[in-house]
């Protein structure tokens, strides 16, 4: 019996039974869909964190202030100043940390910026001329504040695109040039810290989840004394000038900052030093695990699935007792009706596998709208992987739950199954 | 040459400890051509014997060599092949598949042969039973003598040395069954042998020679004296 042949019989099978084949698709349908959108999600969260993480820039390592917090995260509200400028000297030292290209110390706070009768409530960077050298960006107009004007605390600002747009774009003004006002939320100095605009930064979205384009940059001794009121870090960026060389500044920045701190043993220590590369090998570790997890949940669905195909072969193989005893007289071998019900499960998966597969990719595609929609930086994506292991899997399903139902019906008696009623 | 040889066939049914012996050892010659009617009460051994003869069962011991071989040698898929090529089936329930064109059921057992013009085989064999009319209906919408004479289109389309009829007039009206019986009669005056097996005194005397078994022993073989010739139903057969 050529397989030609047996497709048709088995399609006209299925055909005329169009209900049941319907219902009988659908445990492995769901299944299917879901390991599909599962996949898909799974890839865009990960490229949306990814995304965030790397945008700040390769090869780079963060120093924060306070011990790393193994057992849990930082008390919030504590604020930690055991991070102070002269660290962020010391480690300009080429002599001892070589491989640095860029040592950009930061400070952070809340700000409210007055520009004539306007007001917004952003967030400033007190950074200094190295910052250009640690994040990439480019600059829509003017520039970046230089040395000079770091180290001589002048008062000039460089602000975000977006910044720019609502203080600015209405009135049509060139912002460079323009004198806006800063004023500290906690600190109080009274009518703000007139700033000159000196330049503006291109849209660059987010990163790690703070709007880039909602920041202001001021020179960092501007925002440390001026606007704050403070002495300490609260961020130094070091730039590595090769990923390989990244282990060894880790290792020269620790020993620079334990001198620096007078720190002896290393329970001691009082700040954290991170690579961005291992936050995003750690993210990519979790969001892998997840979808690890969520895909298996839904590879459940798929036996389950496989189980109502087992059961539907078997009451259609007790069905078709005659049949196969017909079957066998008029010639057929065991192995031509095993082959025949064989192919008749893998079919059935093998439907329930393309219908799901539309059905999870469509699903996929609608949900990466949405969430561009609501102004997350989503890919949409199905990897071809996920297409080709799922309908593997659904027809390995149904040739596996549909070769028991198969083999007992080759093996019928053809003389007892003539007699069935 | 005979076609069919058989020499101390038995056929014993192990039930725990008890042995059913349902043939004794049974013996028979039948050649090409010929006409046999296996006639006996049910539980004689007469479907046993049958389906002996049509390699669905095997004997528990004996001889039965078909066309001269012995067919004992032969694994179950060789028997499935011989079954396709040999053998003719035509039972009393028909056994046609539901939602299936008249057509669809003739080619099945094609399906599982080496020939490949299976549309012009089923066709020529229907129309050998006078039913070309009847390709393209379900079996649900035709008559029960037109469903046993597309069984006999069927068990004919692979051109097969030998008919197996099992009470094929068993469940038609006597019209319907005179005319089954006349397409045999007129197959084997064609040429086919036909074993025909009933318990009917009336349908064995269409045969020509009528083995009558009982308790697993031939009780007698001897040829028709009286044969009962089937007169065709002008309507039905052209």
């Amino acid at each position: 019996m050529n397989f030609l042949s047996i497709i048709q019989l088995v399609v006209k099978n299925l055909r005329a039974r169009k209900g049941r084949t319907a219902l009988t698709i659908l445990g492995i349908t769901i299944g299917v869909a879901g390991v599909i959108i599962i996949i898909s999600l799974g890839a865009g969260a990960q490229s949306l964190i990814l995304g965030q993480v790397t945008k700040l820039g390769s090869n780079l390592i963060v120093i924060q202030p306070g011990k790393t917090a193994e057992s849990g995260a930082p008390i919030p509200g504590l604020v930690i100043t055991s991070l102070v400028n002269s660290d962020a000297d010391a480690l300009r030292d080429k002599g001892r940390v070589p491989y640095a290209t860029a040592v950009n110390a930061n400070t952070r706070g809340s700000a409210t910026i007055i520009w004539g009768n306007k007001t917004i409530d952003t967030t400033f960077l007190g950074t200094d001329s190295d910052y250009p050298k640690t994040i990439d960006f480019t600059m829509q107009s003017g520039q970046f504040f230089s040395a000079a004007e770091d180290t001589g605390g002048a008062n000039v600002v460089v602000i975000g695109s977006e910044i720019a747009n609502k203080l600015f774009s209405d009135s049509g003004v060139n912002p460079i040039g323009q004198v806006i006002k800063v004023k500290s939320s906690v600190q109080s100095n009274v009518g703000g810290v007139p700033l000159r605009v000196i330049g503006v930064i291109s849209p660059r979205g987010s990163s790690f989840f703070q709007n880039q384009d909602e920041l202001i940059f001021v020179p960092l001794v501007v925002g440390q004394q001026q606007i704050l009121g403070i002495h300490h870090l609260q961020m130094i960026y070091i730039k590595v000038d090769n990923a390989v060389n990244s282990s060894s500044t880790v290792e020269a920045i620790n020993s620079v900052l334990k001198q620096q701190h007078h720190i002896l043993d290393d329970i001691n220590i009082d700040f954290t030093v991170r690579r961005t590369d291992d936050a995003a090998k750690l993210l990519s570790t979790i969001t892998d695990a997840l979808s690890l997890f969520l895909v298996s949940m839904a590879a459940i669905s798929l036996v389950v699935g496989g189980i109502g195909i087992l059961n539907i072969m078997m009451v259609t193989v007790a069905e078709r007792t005659r049949e196969i005893g017909l079957r066998k007289a008029v010639g057929a071998t065991k192995k031509a009706i095993r082959n025949q019900f064989l192919l008749e499960a893998s079919l059935l998966t093998g439907l329930g596998g393309v219908v799901g597969i539309i059905i999870g990719v469509l699903v996929s595609y609608l949900i990466s709208l949405l969430m561009i929609k609501l102004g997350y930086d989503w890919a949409f994506i199905v990897s071809p992987l996920s297409i080709i292991l799922s309908v593997g899997v659904s027809i390995l399903t149904g040739v596996a739950f549909g070769l028991f139902p198969a083999i007992k019906a080759a093996k019928l008696d053809p003389i007892d199954a003539l007699r069935y009623e | 040459m005979n076609l069919i040889n058989i020499k101390d066939l038995r056929k014993d049914y192990i039930t725990g400890d008890v042995v059913t012996s349902v043939l004794k050892g049974v013996n028979f010659k039948i050649d090409e051509g010929e006409f046999v009617a296996i006639m006996g009460p049910s539980g004689s051994g007469k479907s046993t014997l049958m389906h002996i003869l049509s390699f669905l069962d095997r004997p528990t011991s004996g001889l039965y060599e078909f066309k001269g071989e012995n067919i004992n040698k032969f694994d179950d898929d060789y028997l499935a092949e011989l079954r396709n090529r040999e053998i003719g089936f035509v039972f009393q329930s028909f056994n046609l598949l539901t939602r299936t064109t008249v057509l669809d059921n003739v080619k099945l057992p094609l399906v599982y042969s080496k020939k490949t013009n299976h549309d012009e085989l089923a066709k020529k064999s229907l129309e050998a039973v006078g039913l070309s009319h009847r390709l393209n209906y379900y079996t649900n919408q035709i008559s029960g003598g037109e469903k046993q004479r597309v069984a006999i289109a069927r068990a004919l389309v692979c051109d097969p040395a030998v008919i197996f009829a099992d009470e094929p007039t068993g469940n038609l009206d006597s019209k319907s069954g005179n005319t089954v019986m006349f397409l045999l009669q007129q197959l084997n005056d064609q040429g086919r042998t036909i074993i025909l097996v009933t318990h009917e005194t009336d349908t064995a005397n269409h045969a020509k020679r009528i083995i009558r078994i009982k308790d697993g022993d031939i009780l007698s073989d001897e040829p028709v004296l009286h044969r009962t010739i089937a007169d065709a139903d002008k309507d039905l057969i052209k």
